[in-house]
């Protein structure tokens, strides 16, 4: 049995019949990651002798009739801007190189909770800043599809993780795109979640009103498994809704006959890349196929809406990362003769050029003058932008556009280039400017094998449709069963 | 266009508590005048009468009873400062 291609629902399924135990599962994970994670570089931390430890006290609990959730013993990797008591959570940042954090984030509890055994924490883009995880400070992961290209970002260690069966699945972290551009990168699947559905409470703060915590794993199932853990109300996270708890994979039906799904046009024009556009409308094909009502609508946003997202998450961010200065936690120079120095010392060399770049704009943006014309322009845009999709979803349930404009692009090619790289970003970022929900799925590769990404988005609270006719086009594509990337030849 | 002066960054990174290298300079310069030329489209767009997004939702003035909760683990907290002393994070003088 080749255990690590098995997804996280049918290694729930194989648990409960006693056919496997999770010390297998966990050191099938742990061979893997020694053999291959020197081509991937998806962990900043990998905890394999601590899980083969802690799959054994779960079996042997197990044996006892003590475990009450069915997925106790699965691995699971942590994207490492979200924080785990006792190990190192480092935001892939000079910065927090060596900073532990003394409690654990919401959703790393509700994960302990199911006991699901941590495998790691998975490098990102220096405070999920960037769109290639080229901006980490400790290493650059390779897309398991062509070890020469980037992941994606910034979870490009969470989606690479997953894709390259280093973890069962992971949880990554989205504020413009970052779950869901990774994941098509890799060919995984990859949910953001509805503003304020998952708790932020220990999520290390980049643009606290665009942030959520969301699912990246093989298939749409084991993201309604993993949505089911982590969503719900707490009382640490005043942005957290108080909605009622849902169980999501009761909405996966595999039926999308009447479901209308709004196609905005502008998102299939110029900088869409030729091969992407091909397959997107294959799978609008597919939809059609398969009873869903497809119009085209126009929903002019896209230009804007990247502009107004790099201001509102750069101004955000320059003030969240006002905390670190060297004092309580995180880098200190060693080069100083004043307080202030220390600050400023500390802060320069601790963070990375594109960090610096972005508090910088954001500084600037919320400086006296300029106030006006680009953050509070920015904040009446983002108005718009929620009038815009409040008015698709009066006539569609689920919109359909590509998750990125290109496929996986070689590293190098765009690091010294920000605005090129904030780019890769245009499809996504007007779902978090709204808040809403969208998920991910692959849906073909290209000429070379790289994989294209279809993207789904919600009205908000409405991850079930998004997840349903995700789930419904994954069970007529197959696309696991297709395609597998390259690296392993 | 944006026409950000050297002086006007500089100030802007001092804002900002960050030191640029002259050898830097340029390169943030250009950076900073790119992204804000292309920012600058959100002036094209007719806001008028528009109020302003500030959060996600609508909830504000989210409140709790306000009780002491004790954090026990000194330990944790003080483990990722750099210096401290008697329990205490450890500063530089700040009075002359």
């Amino acid at each position: 049995m080749d255990i690590t291609n098995l997804t996280v629902h049918e290694l729930q399924e194989k648990l409960a019949n006693h056919e496997l135990t999770s010390e297998e599962i966990t050191k099938a994970y742990v061979d893997r990651i020694k053999e291959k994670e020197a081509d991937v570089r998806a962990f900043v931390t990998t905890l394999c002798d601590e899980a083969l430890e802690k799959s054994k006290e779960i079996d042997d609990k197990r044996k006892k009739g003590e475990m009450k959730s069915s997925l106790a013993g699965i691995p699971i990797g942590i994207k490492d801007n979200i924080c785990t008591k006792g190990i190192r959570t480092t935001c892939s940042s000079k910065m927090l190189a060596d900073f532990i954090s003394p409690y654990n984030a919401t959703v790393t509890e509700k994960l302990l909770l199911e006991d699901l055994i941590d495998l790691g924490k998975l490098n990102m883009d220096e405070f999920a800043m960037g769109a290639s995880t080229e901006y980490s400070y400790f290493k650059k992961t390779s897309n398991p599809w062509n070890l020469k290209c980037v992941p994606g970002g910034s979870s490009g260690g969470s989606a690479a993780a997953v894709a390259a069966e280093l973890v069962p699945w992971a949880l990554g972290s989205d504020t413009g795109g970052s779950i869901r551009q990774p994941a098509s990168f890799c060919g995984v699947v990859g949910l953001k979640p509805t503003y304020g559905l998952v708790s932020r409470y220990g999520l290390v703060a980049f643009a606290s009103s665009l942030d959520q915590i969301g699912p990246i794993t093989k298939d749409v199932t084991d993201a309604a498994i993993l949505l089911n853990i982590i969503a719900g109300h707490d009382e640490k996270d005043t942005t957290s809704s108080d909605i009622p708890k849902k169980d999501y994979t009761k909405a996966l039906k595999n039926d999308v006959k009447g479901l209308k799904i709004g196609i905005p046009k502008e998102y299939f024009g110029e900088g869409i890349n030729e091969e992407v556009k091909q397959k997107l409308e294959e799978a609008i094909e597919t939809y059609k196929k398969l009873g869903a009502e497809v119009e085209e609508f126009s929903l002019d946003i896209a230009n804007y809406a990247l502009a107004t997202y790099y201001i509102i998450a750069c101004a955000e961010a320059s003030s969240n990362l006002g905390r670190f200065d060297g004092i309580r936690y995180g880098y200190r120079t060693e080069n100083f003769t004043n307080l202030k120095e220390l600050y400023r010392n500390s802060r320069s060399e601790g963070f990375g050029a594109e960090v610096k770049r972005r508090i910088i704009l954001g500084t600037y943006v919320l400086s006296s003058g300029y106030y006006d014309a680009y953050y509070k322009k920015a904040q009446q845009v983002r108005t718009l932008v929620k009038k815009e999709f409040d008015k698709a979803f009066e006539k569609y349930d689920v919109l359909l556009t590509p998750t990125s404009p290109t496929v996986a692009f070689e590293m190098g090619t765009r690091a010294e280039n920000p605005l090129e790289m904030y780019l890769a970003d245009i499809c996504t970022v007007s779902v978090n400017i709204a808040g809403l929900p969208g998920i991910s799925i692959p849906c073909g590769v290209n000429s070379e094998n790289m994989p294209i990404g279809m993207q789904l988005i919600g009205n908000k609270f409405e991850e079930e449709k998004i997840l349903n006719a995700a789930y419904t086009f994954e069970q007529e594509f197959r696309f696991r069963e297709k395609y597998k990337p390259g690296f392993e030849k | 266009m944006a026409d950000v002066s050297k002086e006007e960054l500089l100030h802007i990174a001092k804002l900002a508590n960050l030191n640029i290298k002259d050898e830097e300079l340029d390169n943030y310069l250009n950076n900073l005048r790119d992204i804000l030329n292309f920012a600058n489209v959100v002036n094209n767009v007719n806001t008028e009468g528009l109020e302003e997004t500030i959060g996600e939702n609508d909830r504000c003035n989210v409140f709790r009873k306000d009780e002491v909760k004790v954090f026990e683990d000194n330990k944790a907290l003080l483990q990722n400062a750099k210096e401290q002393e008697r329990n205490m994070f450890k500063i530089p003088k700040v009075i002359q």
